[in-house]
């Protein structure tokens, strides 16, 4: 498999996600029309106060950071079928975890204090990710309302001690961890700016997780499960374990994106939730669940989160018009993947002739979650 | 224990659980026709912002009941479009409204007021006293309503059959397609209902946000009722004394986290759920399309 086949492979994934963003910030412009303002106006305002400098573009990164990490969470658990919801509680869980570890400031050096502080969100985001995947494995029971109730429980949770002073190293009145002593905190990435470690961090996890998907068997058997449950079954490969360990590898990188917040950015947990873990889904679903897509798309997110302030100041667009983007992009980007599935569907019933080809049942959830063209359904099963 | 077991405690329950009721009803309409709808959610903020918009512009309540009933069956609109006109993804359509209801009021009421929050006070809509306004007896009225409509038309009973199994009903001449619109839509018109409590009947502004998980709680009550009605209502009443209990709590000074009591009702939804208390029956057809193409 030579290198440009592979590209022209990408080509057909990339413009539809950037027709979709183009069609979204076209929308965007009619509302921000619609509301009285100048869209070029408000368009450069954002583009200049996202990527005009070099304190910008830091910016941006820092805003990517998290939801890099979060999309590559929403992927991997896309791929294997599972729509994560949950990526908010688990990145917010995680953050609490190594708020506290670092905020007991133990007398470690930081060789030893840093990546404890990184695993210990690992590890929580990694256990409230599993939580869903092993209901689901064990139950059945559907990972959207899992992983909602999840996000609540967390929410509580973190309220919970981040209010009780007496055993944990918090501070109730500023509704946080106590800060992160430096030895555990991720070092600054450019002098005068608040890029840090994190975003390198996130670029290594999307390596990371490029490789194990599409180098390893591991990441073969949970591309199996995700395109089909059945297949993947009859092929040997378990289900259950697999969506389990995809669900723990999403819990994980949302653990990481939370560990970037906590020990890179702020410096401490605070007991507020900026949304990232649902502007994740948009980060995935634009970057087609594919590492290198999500990498763009979290900066593309980022850019607009950044850029949001000074259009704000300069354009008088008000900022809370990047949600309204963010859900513009997903509808924009769902439209496109059923007019994806539409035009396949018509493709297979020509080739086969019959009215059963295509989507059989129509109803697959596995393949619904927005995977792009990467999971046309091959007819037979894979072969091992 | 006088103190706490009160009829205060009864009303702040009826007031905590009413808005539930409404949204709650209407994810069961939906669900029931096989539509998953997470979008409960957004559907009650957009609502409870256009009721409160339309209370100002209008000046009367009852106008902005009926914007907020509106302008959620208009987001619902979309959200039927997406899910069943162009058979995308609905959790993926979902997660846009939801994102879409936040954003959306929170940039138009910085447009419409200038105020980054809140929209200013308008008019409330009139109690009945003990704290109560006129939605609470219509929510509760709603329940057997929506119970005789699921069970007892004919409507009703295609409903069912769209949401066990879309296909078989469309083989026998159901139209799959209108009736999840209308389900989808009138599940528009209760969370706007939900929504507009929120803003014009609790309180008398709309605030950012101000659904706070709601919309989720409403699904959960959903499937906490095992999709029927009468059930649904006792979860709703369960969630909503969770939260009179935590405020309760809060006010007596009771040495109880009032975060634990916050969180009973996530806790035992989730036990619910992997049917190991009792058998959970979701309709066969949730999220399944009508025809193969």
């Amino acid at each position: 498999m030579g290198l440009p086949s592979r590209i022209s492979g990408l080509l057909p994934a990339l413009l539809s996600s950037l027709a979709a963003v183009t069609v979204a910030l076209l929308a965007g412009a009619m509302v921000i029309v619609f509301t009285g303002d100048d869209p070029v106006e408000a368009y450069r305002a954002l583009f200049s106060g996202a990527f005009g400098g070099r304190r910008p573009i830091a910016e941006t990164l820092v805003a990517a950071t998290p939801l890099i990490c979060g999309g590559l969470a929403f992927a991997v658990a896309a791929k294997a079928g599972m729509f994560n919801i949950g990526i908010e509680g688990q990145l917010l869980v995680a953050g609490l975890a190594s708020g506290l570890v670092g905020a007991y400031a133990w007398n470690l050096p930081a060789s030893i204090y840093l990546p404890l502080g990184v695993l210990s969100a690992m590890a929580a985001g990694g256990i409230w990710g599993a939580i869903p995947g092993v209901l689901k494995a064990r139950f059945g029971s559907h990972e959207v309302i899992t992983t909602i109730m999840l996000n609540y429980l967390a929410e509580r949770l973190i309220n919970y001690v981040i209010s009780t002073e007496e055993r944990f190293p918090v501070d109730p009145r500023s509704q946080s961890t106590q800060p992160v002593d430096p030895e555990a905190r991720l070092p600054n990435l450019l002098d005068g700016t608040r890029l840090h470690w994190g975003f390198v961090l996130a670029l290594v996890a999307a390596v990371v997780l490029w490789y194990v998907l599409f180098r390893t068997t591991l990441g073969y058997r949970v591309r199996a499960v995700g395109l089909s449950r059945g297949a993947a079954a009859y092929a040997g490969i378990p289900w259950g374990r697999t969506i389990v360990l995809a669900m723990v590898a999403s819990g994980v990188l949302a653990g990481l994106a939370g560990a970037g917040q906590t020990l890179g950015l702020q410096g401490r947990h605070i007991n507020l939730s900026a949304g990232y873990g649902f502007t994740a889904i948009a980060v995935g679903l634009v970057g087609r669940n594919h590492p290198v897509g999500v990498v763009g798309a979290g900066i593309l997110f980022g850019a607009i989160t950044s850029g949001a302030t000074r259009m704000q100041n300069t354009a008088g667009t008000s900022k809370e018009i990047v949600q309204v983007l963010q859900g513009l992009v997903i509808l924009s980007v769902a439209a496109f993947a059923a007019a994806g599935h539409f035009r396949l569907g018509q493709r297979l019933s020509a080739r086969f002739g019959g009215g059963s080809a295509g989507r059989a049942s129509g109803n697959d959830r596995s393949s619904g979650v927005g995977m792009g063209p990467e999971i046309e359904p091959q007819p037979g099963p894979p072969v091992l | 224990m006088d103190d706490f077991f009160s009829f205060d405690l009864l009303t702040a329950t009826l007031r905590f659980s009413a808005p539930l009721i409404f949204a709650a009803m209407g994810g069961l309409l939906c669900e029931r026709a096989g539509v998953m709808n997470i979008a409960l959610e957004g559907f009650m903020l957009v609502g409870a912002f256009a009721a409160a918009a339309g209370t100002y512009y209008a000046e009367t309540p009852f106008a902005g009941l009926v914007a907020g009933m509106a302008a959620a069956m208009l987001a619902a609109t979309i959200h039927a479009f997406w899910c069943v006109t162009l058979r995308g993804d609905q959790i993926v359509a979902g997660t846009a409204i939801n994102l879409l209801g936040v954003g959306i009021p929170a940039f138009l009421l910085q447009r419409i007021w200038g105020t980054p929050g809140g929209s200013p006070q308008v008019e409330r809509l009139p109690g009945i006293g003990a704290g109560l306004n006129v939605l609470v007896p219509v929510a509760l009225v709603l329940v057997p309503i929506v119970h005789y409509v699921v069970y007892q038309t004919r409507a009703g009973l295609r409903i069912q059959a769209a949401g066990e199994h879309p296909r078989a009903a469309a083989s026998v001449g159901i139209d799959v397609v209108r009736y999840r619109y209308a389900c989808v839509i009138a599940s528009g018109a209760l969370a706007g209902l939900g929504g507009a409590y929120l803003s014009i009947g609790d309180l008398s502004q709309y605030t950012n946000n101000m659904a706070a998980g709601r919309g989720f709680i409403a699904i959960a009550a959903v499937i906490f009722g095992n999709w029927t009605p009468f059930g649904t209502l006792g979860a709703t009443l369960l969630f909503g004394a969770a939260q009179a209990t935590r405020v309760q709590v809060q006010a007596l000074g009771l040495n109880v986290a009032p975060d634990l009591i916050g969180a009973l009702p996530y806790l035992l939804t989730l036990i619910v759920i992997t049917g190991l208390v009792r058998r959970s029956d979701p309709p066969a057809g949730l999220g399944k399309h009508a025809t193969a193409e």
